[in-house]
Parts: structure tokens; C-alpha cells; sequence
């Protein structure tokens, strides 16, 4: 199990630490870093582009600044993301910032950010709502060929078909160990406990997916040698845009609740779509948005959120569901009444929380998983 | 026909909706196919198909204005829709539910016609409904414009959204689509559009003939009959009577109740307070003389050109990046020779409301004119405070009053 510990600690400390491992990683490559607003974003063309993307997911930031642009209804995450662009933050390792305008929130700090954060160049992009007809491949390989203009120009160099190859197969490794991790963590409930889980898969955002991808594999191989630990406590299923602040996820682990799986996007929406093989590199990315399913972020024609939830907890042999719901996320929160009415009828227990991603206390929430635990014991 | 014509913009009008209503409610009677529509979706489909329509947001407006809002929000609240999300679509899912009202009622629709140039809430309210319904949603995803114009490519996205309607529609009903119908309905579409335009343009005269609170009723016509050669003759009527108004030199209300101040509403109204909001200007002498609603129903392309009708769809100022609706604003400032902006700060829309900060301050410094924002809500009945209203408005009338020195001081 040592050795486990120690893959586990490389990756946590990076994610536990997010501005250091960011400095860190800008010094020790010396490569351009470029924001990542939420949430899929063409990440494949700033790798192509010789650079890195970094995350960007807010942050237990006081505002102070962001009130002058943004009403005091707007989520927590993108304006802690706002706050931090307008306080210099971001400016001191970003070399650029990307933003695809998922909801009306995004569309407005697009708009405003080009005001706010003049300094920090903004590359604004859409992805297709009406995704699955003909015409939406076109469009997004028009909107991602304009990206990656842009970072060419922060990049000052251009970029080939073939670099764009090899980074689609950088983030399809990527995505296939992440995948293969979030399926091994119930064979280790208490050593991938809740917090511990979420720091391994967050540290992807603040490191070289490559260097990352080959430290998930070394753990994912470890995990799968090592036996199986006994676990009595509850099983879940968590929902939402992010599991935040890591006090949050604390309380899951003392009341013995293991986030089994998720549907967090965050987490697994980000990689749980295989590419496809065939098509131009641009045609690929764009497939993985056609073939995104049930992700309040992209539309859903036959709305299966529901149905996808409850397959997960079929799967993972979950006991319920926690919605960690992102105070004014309209996206999730129009999801969250028809999932809600599907999970009950199947009779699978929910728990629904509304967070903010910084609370001054997160004391009603453990007894609020404290009770669901019980329910579920 | 000659009675007809003595008929007054106000009774065309009533007529007018009331027909929209009634005749819908009889379709679906009738056992017709009946959709649920957004307020600047491409209703040019629907009517070349003959298929009747309703728009939830016209009756949402019509139930928060008769005060009834708050039963339909207590319904949706009650199967967990969030009190933050729009209250139009709170309204709407508690009506979909309890499928009565005493304001206004609507058919169940068959299908659901959404369009996303007005919000991405739209989308996700529409995506809802269709599956509550269990019917077919019809979607068009206009990308929100954060370059100044519309993209060629953007463009074509959206053409091939309406072709894959027409297909769409063509399956729902059973029947094929009328291309040369559609070319009438597009010169129609024109025509009407532009009539409205027209219409509130007479509000640049000064004193304005037009009372712009009275835009918000004649909004129901350009919604509901963009298409439709009834809808051109009331605005055409109304226009008239605006041009009889102001030759008199009439301004917007009685004789000797002076415009002393013009001001433009930026934002949807306050329907369960419209008597206070429109009091608490009207009372100071401020009359409301347009707002970006005239354009935003000014859907104008050349008959045939999808892309171009795409575009003209795209271009409308909520799906507008910030600088161009700075620009419309200022161009609107300086047309109809305003004093002053009014800001609601709708709790319901969010597309409006994270913009209108850095909106408010770059108006104010191209334009100079007096602003001001106060905090209400389209639909929801708890999100507005008369007090916060009125003293946000002496504030207002005092900044106006102060402006309008210096200008006579040169």
C-alpha cells in the first residue's frame, strides 16, 4: 500500500495546491499556459499549439471586485473565476484565456471579461446546442479552426495537422485512464476516500496531461494489484457541476459515505465520451460533443439525466444520489426537478444539497450527509 | 368594412388577441396540431404551415400583469424548480401542470418550437417541457454573437437548423412544406415587422404622441401576429393615430400633463407592477419613450434568403455582444432625444442583467444621459419593492432635473 500512498500524494498535492503546482509547472516547462474557462473547451488544439491548459474552477476567493460587473445571483464559480481574472491573479502564470458560453451567465462574462480583464487576452468561442443535425460538425470545426488562430498567435508558432494528432491522443489516454480510475475507486473505499478522490481527479487540470496520464496509470495498475478493502458504509452517486470546497467532501468521509461515482462536470463529463477513430482531428473533438449524453450543458432532446443517474447506480452498486447543486447554475437546476421525479420513481434516495463553492461553514451540510447516511445504512 | 376602419388601434388590438387566443383554443378543440412557441423564434415555418401558435411568454406576462402569477410559481417551486430560475418558465411549468387560468388560457401544445436568440434558458425550459409533455421540440440554436456581426458560419449553422425544422414539421403534420407559401409569409413577415418599427418610431417626436408603457400591450400583436397581415394593419392603424397625435403636437397623455423628461426602459417590465412602475415616471413628468423592444422584433431580410433571415434572427440585441448593444442603446439616445435610461435589474434574466453594469457606465459616459437601476422581476410578484422603486426614481428625476439645467446653461 506504500506505494500507493505515494502515487496518491503526487497527484493530491497538486491539486491541494493549485497556484503552486500552476507556477511550478510554467517554470519547470516553460511553456505558455492557457486558461480553461468550464467547461469542455478545445483543450487538444493549445496542447497541439506547444502549450498548456490549465483550469480554471474558481477558488475560496472573497469578492470584491467582480460586484461591480456581476448581480449578486450569479454562481460562485464563475464569479470567483471573474474576481480572480480582475484581481491579477490568473495574469500572473495565464498567457490567455478560453470561454465557450454554455448558459447566459458565460455569454455576459465573456462580454464583460474583454472590459474587466483587458490584459489577459480572451479567446470567446460557442459549441452547438442543436448538435446531433449535420450542420453542427461544420460549425464547431469553423469555431475551433478560429481558436486555434488565436493561439497561434499567443503561441507564435503555427500548428499542424500532425500536432493536432498527437495531442488528440495525449487526451484520448487521458481520458481513457481517468475513466478506468473513477470505475477502480469502489474496489478502495477508504483509501480513494471522497476528498482523496477528488483531489486525484482534479490535479489534471494543473499538470501536463501527459505527465499526468502516466501517473494515473501507475496508480490505476497498483490499484487493481492491491486487494480489495472492506467497506460498511454507504455508497453514492454524486451530481453536479462542482465538489466544493474540499470540507464538503470531508463530511462524506467522516460519516463513511464513498462517492462511488459521479456525474460532476468537473469530473467524469469531462472525459466519460470516447473520441471516435475515424474523421479529421477537428471532426473527432467535434464527434465527442455530438456523443456527449445526458450533460445538463449541452442539449438533451430525450432529457435521459435521469435515466443516466440511475444506470450509474446500477452499475456502481451505489445506495443513492447526492446533488450538489450550484446555487444559480440554470442548467442544473432545470435538470434537477425532472431527475429528481425519475430517481424517485425507480425508488433510488436522493440528497439535495445547493452549494456555493466558498461557505463559511459547511456544519448544516455534514448533518445533512450524516442524516442520509443513516437512511441509507 | 367602413365600420372596420373607424376601429381604434386599441380595439384592433383586443380583437386582435382575442382572436389569437380563441382561435387557437378551438384548434386544438378542433384536434389540430397546436406548438408552444418562444417570442422571436422563426415563426415563418409555423405559419406557412398553417399551425396554430402560442407563446408562453405572452401569456406569462398576461398572468403576471392580472396578478395570478404567484399560484403558477407556487406549483413549479413545489416540484423543486429552483426560485432562481425565470420566473416566465416558473409560470409556464406551474401552467403545464394545473393547465387553468383566469387570465389568459392556452392549448396543450403538440410540439415545442424554441429558439435560443432570446436566451439559453429557453432552451433548457423548452427541453423540460418537451419531455414533461412528452412531445417533439423543435429547437434553433442561434450561437450568441461575441463578435460584433453575425459569422457567415454561424449562419449556415443556422440554416441547416431550418431545414432540418421543415423536415421536422413535414413528420409532425403529416404534410409537405409550402415553399412558395413561405416566400408570402417571409414578404409578410417584412412588412409587418417593419410597420411596427415604423409605428414606434413616431415616439421620436417631441413631445412624444406615444405613451411607451402602451408599447408593452402592442408587444402582444408583434409577438403573436408577426406573420400575419392582421398584425400590420393594427400597427398600421396605430401609426396612424401616433402621426394624427403628434402633428397636434399631442404628447403621451392628457392635455396639460407635460413630457418633461423621455427615457428609454431597458429590460422586460415589471408585469405584476406595471400601475407603479408606469406611476412612478409618469408622475414626475417621465415619460417612457421606447426601449430595445421596437428592434427586437424588427426582423428584416430579403424574401428567400435563409441565411439572411438566419442572421436577422442571430443579430437581435439580447443575442448582441456588449459593444454593439452599447452602440444600440447610444444610437436610440441620440434618435428619440432622450434624458435618461431606466435599468431593470430582472431578477429572472440573466442575459440582460450580468451586461447591464458595464452597459449602465459606458452609456453614461458616451451618451451623458442620466441612468438608473433598480431590482424587479418580469413575472415573480417578491422580487420588487415599490419603495426601492420610488426612491430610485426621485434620485433619478433629481439627476434629470440637474442635467437638464446644465444643457439650458449651455
Amino acid at each position: 500500500m506504500a506505494d500507493i500512498k505515494t502515487l496518491i500524494a503526487e497527484l493530491t498535492q497538486v491539486a491541494e495546491n493549485p497556484a503552486k503546482a500552476v507556477a511550478e509547472l510554467k517554470k519547470e516547462t516553460g511553456k505558455k499556459l492557457i486558461g480553461m474557462f468550464p467547461y469542455h473547451l478545445p483543450e487538444e488544439i493549445v496542447y497541439a499549439a506547444g502549450m498548456l491548459p490549465v483550469g480554471m474552477w474558481g477558488g475560496q476567493t472573497e469578492i470584491k471586485l467582480a460586484d461591480k460587473y456581476l448581480q449578486s445571483f450569479c454562481c460562485s464559480l464563475i464569479k470567483a473565476n471573474f474576481e480572480m481574472g480582475m484581481d491579477g491573479t490568473y495574469k500572473k502564470f495565464l498567457d490567455g484565456v478560453i470561454m465557450a458560453a454554455y448558459c447566459d451567465t458565460l455569454k455576459c462574462v465573456c462580454e464583460d471579461w474583454k472590459v474587466a480583464v483587458s490584459e489577459l487576452p480572451l479567446i470567446a468561442m460557442y459549441y452547438p446546442q442543436n448538435r446531433k443535425i449535420a450542420a453542427a460538425v461544420p460549425y464547431m470545426e469553423n469555431e475551433f479552426k478560429l481558436v486555434q488562430a488565436q493561439l497561434e498567435k499567443i503561441a507564435g508558432k503555427a500548428v499542424t495537422e500532425a500536432d493536432l494528432e498527437a495531442a488528440w491522443e495525449v487526451y484520448e489516454a487521458y481520458r481513457a485512464e481517468s475513466r478506468k480510475f473513477v470505475k477502480l475507486v469502489g474496489k478502495l473505499p477508504k483509501t480513494l476516500n471522497a476528498t482523496t478522490r477528488h483531489l486525484i481527479i482534479k490535479a489534471a487540470w494543473f499538470m501536463d496531461k501527459k505527465v499526468y496520464t502516466e501517473k494515473l496509470a501507475a496508480l490505476n495498475a497498483a490499484i487493481e494489484a492491491a486487494e480489495a478493502e472492506e467497506f460498511k458504509g454507504a455508497k453514492v452517486i454524486v451530481e453536479g457541476i462542482l465538489v466544493e470546497p474540499v470540507a464538503l467532501l470531508d463530511a462524506f468521509v467522516e460519516n463513511d459515505v464513498c462517492i462511488v461515482g459521479d456525474d460532476v462536470a468537473h469530473q467524469s463529463r469531462m472525459f466519460r465520451v470516447e473520441g471516435r477513430k475515424e474523421g479529421s482531428v477537428y471532426e473527432k473533438m467535434a464527434y465527442r460533443i455530438v456523443d456527449a449524453y445526458a450533460d445538463p450543458l449541452l442539449l438533451d432532446e430525450k432529457k435521459e439525466h435521469g435515466k443516466e443517474l440511475i444506470n450509474m447506480v446500477k452499475e456502481y452498486g451505489a445506495d443513492g444520489v447526492v446533488v450538489c447543486a450550484m446555487k444559480f447554475c440554470d442548467p442544473e437546476e432545470y435538470d434537477y426537478p425532472i431527475f429528481k421525479a425519475e430517481l424517485e420513481a425507480a425508488g433510488i434516495p436522493v440528497l439535495y444539497m445547493e452549494i456555493e463553492q466558498k461557505m463559511e461553514s459547511v456544519g448544516q451540510y455534514k448533518t445533512r450527509i450524516q442524516a442520509f447516511a443513516e437512511t441509507l445504512a | 368594412m367602413e365600420q372596420k376602419e373607424k376601429l381604434s388601434s386599441k380595439q384592433m388590438l383586443n380583437d386582435l388577441m382575442a382572436d389569437h387566443y380563441q382561435s387557437a383554443l378551438d384548434a386544438k378543440a378542433n384536434g389540430e396540431i397546436v406548438a408552444w412557441a418562444t417570442s422571436i423564434a422563426p415563426q415563418e415555418l409555423l405559419t406557412t404551415m398553417g399551425i396554430k401558435v402560442v407563446y408562453p411568454e405572452n401569456q406569462a406576462a398576461a398572468i403576471g400583469a392580472r396578478k395570478e402569477a404567484q399560484k403558477f410559481i407556487d406549483d413549479s417551486e413545489g416540484r423543486g424548480y429552483s426560485v432562481d430560475l425565470c420566473s416566465y418558465a416558473r409560470v409556464n411549468f406551474g401552467y403545464a401542470n394545473l393547465k387553468k387560468s383566469e387570465s389568459q388560457d392556452i392549448p396543450m401544445p403538440d410540439f415545442i418550437y424554441s429558439c435560443s436568440n432570446i436566451c439559453h434558458t429557453v432552451l433548457k425550459w423548452y427541453e423540460n417541457l418537451a419531455k414533461e409533455l412528452n412531445i417533439p421540440l423543435i429547437i434553433f440554436d442561434l450561437p450568441f454573437n461575441h463578435t460584433y456581426d453575425v459569422q457567415d458560419h454561424a449562419a449556415k449553422y443556422m440554416k441547416g437548423q431550418i431545414e432540418e425544422a421543415i423536415k421536422k414539421l413535414e413528420q409532425i403534420t403529416k404534410r409537405k412544406f409550402d415553399h412558395d407559401k413561405f416566400k408570402e409569409v417571409m414578404e409578410q413577415s417584412n412588412k409587418t415587422s417593419q410597420m411596427w418599427k415604423d409605428a414606434t418610431m413616431v415616439a421620436k417626436a417631441k413631445p412624444s404622441p406615444l405613451n411607451g408603457f402602451d408599447l408593452f400591450n402592442y408587444m402582444a400583436a408583434i409577438v403573436t401576429n408577426r406573420g400575419t397581415k392582421a398584425g400590420y394593419e393594427v400597427f398600421k392603424r396605430w401609426k396612424e393615430e401616433l402621426e394624427e397625435k403628434a402633428a397636434a403636437g399631442l404628447g403621451p397623455w392628457k392635455p396639460g400633463e407635460e413630457e418633461k423628461f423621455r427615457v428609454m426602459w431597458d429590460g422586460i417590465a415589471c408585469w405584476p407592477y406595471l400601475g407603479t412602475t408606469y406611476k412612478g415616471l409618469k408622475n414626475n413628468g417621465i415619460n417612457m419613450v421606447t426601449s430595445t423592444y421596437p428592434d427586437s422584433w424588427t426582423i428584416l431580410y430579403d424574401n428567400g434568403d435563409i441565411e439572411g433571415m438566419a442572421k436577422a434572427y442571430s443579430a437581435i440585441y439580447c443575442n448582441s455582444n456588449l459593444q454593439n448593444g452599447v452602440d444600440r442603446i447610444t444610437r436610440i439616445v441620440d434618435e428619440y432625444s432622450l434624458d435618461g435610461i431606466v435599468f431593470h435589474s430582472n431578477r429572472s434574466c440573466k442575459l440582460l442583467d450580468f451586461r447591464q453594469f458595464e452597459q449602465q457606465r459606458q452609456i453614461e459616459e458616451k451618451t451623458g444621459v442620466a441612468t438608473v437601476l433598480f431590482d424587479g422581476d418580469q413575472t415573480d410578484p417578491r422580487a420588487f419593492s415599490s419603495e426601492q422603486y420610488n426612491t430610485r426614481i426621485q434620485a433619478f428625476l433629481e439627476r434629470l432635473e440637474i442635467k437638464k439645467e446644465e444643457r439650458r446653461k449651455g
